[in-house]
């Protein structure tokens, strides 16, 4: 047989939009939808295939995916919100059924969509680690095998017999992480479980799912970490708008999404869709990225000028006594880079009301180095969060020749780019210049 | 849906994940494959039952307890409904015990999809498993009652029959009208979330259709059969006549209820199988 893991033949999944929006229907629209149905089911006798019209209120979530995934590959799946991540990993979960194709699947799965799925708060930690373990397909025995390993694992050996309502949010990951870590499938599938918890325990996920994937099992990977997926995965898949855009080598796979997001986010930046708390007025009107001639730019050399224009207007007579504009620079692999906001710089604003406004933050001699950069934008009123919109703009930065040599510095190398001035000197031996 | 073809290799389970249409298979063996999460589930629903009330337990008891000193009032005493020669308390709470049993399975089934949606919607496993859980869960209260129900015997002075060596399979009539009413129900209410409303009504008009209150025997002999068609009447006349001695000659009638309960509970697993697909997107 080959070692073929997972193959997927023109898979697809079909939504109507009205049965996603209003969650449920009542027995009415069921009987008005029924007097309807004669007719609707002689018009689907004569098309080629019923279930798949395309019209206002249906959507493709995935459409026309087949890819192939060897014995021991692990492949990251990546893609714009929306994209189909999450339905593909559903579909080869057995959580939901496809409309078209067919997928198939050589071994047993685990699939991981969420750590600590079927965690009751009132039981103790051991009860549910036997509850989560046989939910995820584990058997009593396996679970009571490497109980002791889950529980060294999640660092709650004191808390073991107590309910998990009463732990920490972060024991109570890590104890769900554990659980899940401790599966085992030939294949796993995992859907950005890695998104929450603080740093350290992101970290040892990171190192957990390392070792999974070098003990030779098949995963596919959900992720927005670039650095995780570049990390772990030797292929990826990218999916847009449910279709498959590419699938190869990581490193272009990354390059091919990103420079797709650039193109995609770069051009106008739509504040309304994008993602706002709770508590954020909508005040934040318009934002750009600007060159230092003050027009729209995207594309940056090495070490330019950047500037970030903000436009905020007051609705119905409020006002903002002190504008103060904040931003945080992200690299789109590797994190945040820095925050800045005018408040800590000492910056005022020379009018003691602002109904509508225009802010300016200029960036001399951007310190990065050359990749995708998202801006999340932040709007106060002194130190009162006023509005913030998350990824609200991005820039990139080209590797030019800021040297003058030829030679540009190593973009896989950190994100700082460092200016340096140098000297050297011949020295003599340290003991001969003591008796000097 | 999916099916595990053998054939490929023996080592390696092969499945074939494509769209499913209309009728499928039960697929009982998956279900016992996954008896351990069955285990655990309804493991938990007793745990998590009583976890922050003060009386605890005591509810599984109360409950029916209560009920009976209603009937006993009203129908007993004031309103002088007949009671097969016993007292009517331990007549009304004999068939209250079975019927507790049913309506809590009834309507725990019929909510538990909705109430596990989380996990429906993360993991796979046969969804069969949870309703079918939430009625096992409620076998603890069951057996607590019962006790109750012995307690009380010993009260009045009756001793059962031989015929109790019936009552766990009386039992487990009980639990097929359930299950087969709880499938049918889960299934609709997660499209439907109508059925939540309707369960009340349901149990409380059912619970009037069943001999509970009631003995049987007021209904002309030729009509008994019919009306034991619905299934609780075979179970709660089987649970008198084993159980306190009633000449009451249950036997038509529980052959015409078990009929009636596996005809439900055979529809209600396949209309289940055949919705399933769905469950996850809907639910």
């Amino acid at each position: 047989m080959s070692d073929t893991a997972i193959r997927v033949e023109q898979l697809g999944k079909f939504y109507k939009i009205g049965a996603q929006k209003a969650k449920y229907k009542t027995f009415r629209d069921t009987l008005a939808h029924a007097a309807a149905t004669p007719a609707r089911m002689a018009r689907s006798l004569f098309s080629r295939n019923g279930q798949a019209k395309t019209d206002d209120n249906t959507f493709w979530a995935l459409k026309d995916i087949s890819f192939e995934v060897k014995r021991g590959e692990v492949v990251g799946i990546i893609g714009r919100n929306g994209a189909g991540k999450s339905t593909l990993l559903k579909i080869l979960s057995r959580i939901t059924d496809p409309t078209t194709g067919f997928a198939e699947i050589h071994g047993r799965v685990g699939s991981l969509l969420e750590v600590g799925t079927g965690f009751h708060p009132e039981l103790t930690g051991r009860e549910n680690i036997y509850l989560n373990g046989a939910i995820l397909g584990m058997s009593k025995a396996d679970i009571e095998r490497r109980f002791d390993e889950m529980v060294a694992f999640a660092e709650v050996e004191k808390f073991i017999d107590t309910p998990v309502k009463h732990y920490s949010s972060g024991m109570y990951l890590r104890l769900a992480f554990a659980v899940a870590a401790h599966l085992e499938p030939e294949i796993l599938l995992v859907d950005e479980v890695l998104a929450v918890g603080d740093a350290q325990f992101q970290k040892k996920c990171l190192g957990k799912m390392g070792e999974v994937a070098k003990e030779g099992r098949t995963v596919l990977f959900v992720s927005h970490n670039m650095a995780a997926i570049d990390n772990l995965c030797s292929d990826v898949i990218v999916l847009c708008t449910g279709e498959l855009a590419f699938k190869g080598k990581t490193s272009t796979g990354i390059e091919q999404y990103l420079s797709g997001l650039a193109t995609a986010e770069n051009s106008q930046v739509d504040l309304s869709l994008r993602n706002r708390p709770s508590w954020a007025l909508p005040w934040i009107v318009d934002a750009r990225v600007l060159n230092t001639e003050g027009k729209q730019q995207s594309n940056f050399g090495l070490g330019s000028d950047v500037t970030i224009e903000l436009d905020f207007r007051t609705p119905n007579g409020e006002k903002l006594r002190r504008p103060v504009m904040g931003l945080v620079v992200n690299h789109s692999v590797r994190g945040t880079v820095g925050a800045i906001n005018s408040l800590m710089t000492g910056f005022e604003p020379n009018k003691s009301e602002y109904s509508m406004g225009r802010i300016r933050c200029k960036i001399s001699g951007t310190p990065f180095l050359q990749g995708l950069y998202t801006v999340d934008l932040w709007l106060g009123d002194g130190p009162r969060d006023v509005d913030t919109v998350t990824g609200a703009l991005s820039f990139s930065i080209e590797a030019t020749d800021i040297y003058g040599t030829g030679r540009s510095p190593f973009a896989t190398l950190g994100i700082a780019l460092i200016r340096a001035s140098w000297e050297i000197e011949a020295t003599r031996p340290v003991l001969v210049a003591h008796k000097d | 849906m999916t099916t595990v073809d053998p054939s490929i290799q023996a080592t390696i389970p092969v499945i074939r994940i494509e769209p499913s249409r209309g009728w499928v298979s039960l697929k009982l063996k998956e279900l016992w494959e996954y008896r351990e999460l069955l285990y655990f589930l309804t493991w938990r629903d007793i745990k998590v039952r009583y976890k922050q009330t003060a009386l605890g337990a005591a509810w599984a008891v109360l409950q029916p307890f209560m009920t009976m000193v209603v009937f006993s009032l009203f129908f007993g005493k004031l309103a002088q409904i007949p009671s097969d020669g016993l007292p009517y308390p331990i007549f009304s709470f004999a068939a209250l015990v079975p019927w507790t049993f049913f309506a809590y399975g009834l309507s725990q089934s019929s909510n538990s999809l909705v109430g596990s949606a989380n996990l429906i919607k993360k993991v796979y496993f046969p969804r069969l498993v949870v309703p079918i859980s939430s009625i096992l869960s409620g076998i603890v209260d069951f057996a607590l009652s019962f006790v109750m129900l012995l307690v009380l015997m010993v009260y009045f002075g009756i001793f059962p029959t031989m015929n109790v060596i019936w009552l766990p399979a009386l039992l487990l009539l009980a639990g097929v009208t359930s299950l087969g009413v709880g499938l049918w129900l889960s299934a609709l209410n997660v499209e439907y979330r109508d059925v939540r409303y309707v369960i009340p009504f349901l149990t409380q008009f059912w619970m009037f259709a069943t001999p509970i209150a009631y003995p049987s025997n007021l209904l002309p002999e030729f009509w008994r059969p019919i009306y034991a068609l619905n299934p609780m009447v075979g179970v709660v006349e089987g649970f008198r006549w084993a159980l306190l001695g009633t000449d009451t000659q249950p036997g038509p009638m529980i052959v015409a209820s078990s009929l009636a309960a596996l005809v439900l509970l055979v529809s209600g697993a396949f209309y289940f199988k055949r919705m399933e697909k769905n469950f996850a997107d809907l639910v």
